[in-house]
């Protein structure tokens, strides 16, 4: 067991996964002689060498368009788009090439690959370089989307995701990347589809993702101390495929359900789950379904202003204690 | 591919140069395949059988099988939409295809692609793409893994004029420079992008040729209407490929005898231009060709007249296919065969 940081862990789950198996192909801008704009895959280079660890020009369409061809004739790349909101300069891989020519063509055609990208705010880069599009991704049939919330899970989720035999949206946040956790010795290897319930609870259900969850883990405690009410907090962890057995088993419980969303608030991941708990767990429901979102606005670039927008540990302690009338 | 019962000895010397009279004949049989194919398809939308969209290469086909039989088994094709051409050319049967464009149970793809999306794996067709310049890049990520694995086989992305003038074509013509892959890129140059000729909207007059310096590559513009200049640039190309030498980039001029799409009379053509490449032919320069080295009327005809009846069999048994059935539905979504996306 060690303490490493989320950035460490990015570069420790590639690095297993790249030791396993010879077909683990890594690509991207920056990532092999610089380590990384963030730094998350500093040393890969030297390990894996020049053939397996390559830098790319400023072609995001090329890379994700080699990393398909690449997966489609039997490799397994982890390719690295800098900043998720560079999605929408190779957008068509993302929609239109990766998800659907398994289905197209009838199943006679694969794309194992994964793209690692920086999501979410914090950094007071703006309103293009800051965004949560989890959302973009998560409506597409034949994706599947992750995003991790602790080193482990980096780890553990990443490995799940090189080894599945799908394309996956592996989205980092760029505001954990200095976070730390505790991260057990040998190889780790977590199950995608699962939700973990980070704190127990009786009163309501929170669900997160990714920054949101220690945001929804301290207004909890917060919440339990100044409060009285016992909230469950649930990583969701991965969005597609979606854990809704552990969610709807949690609301069976708490009969109130919270989610904290970072994304804008139209057509965000909350608003999937709640509809399910709607149709599914409504006689469950003691009061109402309530979404705690970013507004329906681009992000802000000046600290204080991003820090406003986004849902912070004292809207969900607000938002939590009015709906309870606690 | 040749049909060696037909085939008559060679009576001129010339024959026996470096194409041959086996390669000329495969080379006239595939062109010929096309050209009956692809006016089948033309007449069987008229009938309306096919249904959605197709795209024709009447008048392209010494492309498509000037490159292919140039491929070695191994090699990788790219299409794009405008792709039965070369799914035909490296051996896909007319019922497959066919089937496909009729969207029967017996296509290629059970009705699930359409036209615009064939794809054969088993015989190096990796697909057809209908997002103009996607599979620039995707080509470069199979010729990556060749090169990364020691494979020896190339990847061969075609694509049309209008493909010049979008981001991924430069991106991947980059990306396959400074990788070094081995990746032929061939763009036939139809002359028009969609409805719109490409001189109009593009800044130089060779819409790939003119961009090969920019990436470091040799300017390449061949006639693309006469299959053996099409083969022996292939070759070229492919051996450069296979040792080590890196990608080519490759326009082939050509024109397209009917419109764009199935929607499109392309009554935007000049008068008179449609006549003067018909002229120039590819499937009557190639019959004049193997007359010139002393192939016999008979034999021609004899490669017509099975071609036309493979390709007669292969339009009723598509007539009596069924549709594609409710069970396949939501299938291959995911790996696991199936569409689910929660517990």
């Amino acid at each position: 067991m060690a303490e490493l940081t989320y950035r460490d862990a990015v570069a420790r789950g590639i690095a297993q996964e790249m030791t396993r198996d010879p077909d683990v192909v890594f690509l991207g801008e920056d990532v092999a002689k610089a380590g990384g704009v963030f730094k998350a895959t500093v040393g890969l280079l030297d390990q894996f060498g020049p053939l397996r660890v390559r830098d790319t020009p400023i072609s995001e369409q090329a890379i994700l368009g080699a990393a398909m061809g690449a997966a489609m004739t039997g490799l397994k790349p982890i390719a690295e788009i800098m900043f998720s909101d560079f999605f929408a300069v190779c957008f068509d891989y993302i929609a239109n090439e990766f998800p659907k020519s398994r289905y197209m063509t009838n199943g006679q055609t694969k794309c194992p690959l994964v793209v690692r990208t920086g999501n979410g705010a914090g950094s007071r880069f703006g309103a293009q370089h800051s965004q949560s599009v989890e959302n973009w991704c998560m409506m597409i049939p034949g994706l599947k989307v992750v995003a991790p919330s602790s080193p482990v899970d980096v780890i553990g989720l990443l490995a799940a995701s090189v080894r599945d035999p799908d394309p996956v949206i592996f989205l980092e946040h760029k505001s954990l990347y200095p976070t730390k956790g505790e991260v057990p010795d040998g190889e780790i290897l977590d199950t995608l589809g699962t939700a973990k319930i980070l704190r127990p609870g009786r009163d309501a259900t929170i669900l997160a993702l990714a920054l949101m969850v220690p945001r929804a883990l301290a207004a909890a405690e917060k919440l339990a101390a100044e409060h009285g009410i016992d909230c469950e907090v649930i990583d969701v962890r991965s969005l597609v495929p979606l854990d809704t057995q552990t969610i709807l088993g949690s609301v069976a419980k708490t009969h109130r359900a919270f989610s904290v969303e970072e994304n804008p608030r139209l057509c965000g991941w909350g608003a999937e789950i709640m509809s399910i708990i709607a149709d599914e767990a409504f006689y469950d429901l003691d009061g109402p379904l309530v979404r705690i979102t970013t507004p329906h606005c681009p992000l802000p670039a000046a600290d204080i202003l991003e820090d406003a927008i986004l849902p912070t540990v004292d809207r969900i302690v607000d938002r939590v204690r009015k709906t309870l009338n606690a | 591919m040749l049909d060696k019962a037909t085939a008559k000895p060679a009576t001129k010397t010339a024959l026996n140069d470096d194409i041959g009279e086996a390669t000329r004949l495969e080379l006239y049989r595939s062109q010929v395949n096309i050209r009956e194919c692809e006016q089948r398809a033309y007449d069987l939308f008229l009938q309306n059988l096919v249904k959605g969209t197709s795209h024709l290469s009447l008048g392209q086909e010494a492309i498509a099988a000037g490159f292919a039989t140039a491929m070695k088994k191994g090699d990788l094709s790219f299409c794009t939409y405008r792709g039965h051409a070369h799914t035909l050319a490296r051996g896909v049967p007319f019922e497959k295809v066919l089937g496909e464009l009729m969207q029967r149970d017996n296509g290629l793809m059970r009705g699930k692609g359409g036209s615009m999306h064939l794809m054969s794996p088993e015989h190096g067709v990796m697909g057809s793409y209908a997002i103009i310049g996607a599979h620039l890049p995707i080509a470069c990520g199979a010729a990556w893994r060749a090169q990364y694995k020691g494979h020896g086989d190339v990847s061969v992305c075609f694509f049309g004029d209008g493909t010049t003038n979008i981001g991924a074509f430069h991106e991947a013509l980059n990306f396959a420079a400074i990788w070094k892959l081995p990746v032929v890129f061939v763009c036939e140059n139809n002359f028009y992008m969609e409805y719109t000729p490409i001189g109009d909207v593009t800044a130089v007059p060779n819409p790939a040729g003119d961009r090969a310096s920019a990436y470091g590559l040799e300017k390449i513009v061949i006639d693309g209407n006469d299959a053996d200049v099409v083969y022996r640039t292939a070759q070229k190309a492919f051996e450069k490929a296979r040792s080590g030498g890196g990608p080519s980039l490759i326009e082939c001029l050509t024109y397209r005898h009917s419109g764009h799409s199935r929607a499109d009379p392309a009554k935007y053509r000049p008068e008179g231009e449609l006549e003067k490449w018909k002229e120039r032919d590819p499937i009557k320069i190639y019959r004049e060709r193997l007359k010139h080295f002393g192939i016999g009327d008979d034999v021609i005809a004899g490669i017509d007249a099975e071609v036309k009846r493979t390709v007669d069999e292969a339009t009723e048994a598509c007539k009596a296919a069924p549709n594609p059935p409710m069970d396949i539905l939501t299938t291959d979504v995911y790996a696991d065969g199936g569409f689910a996306w929660r517990n």
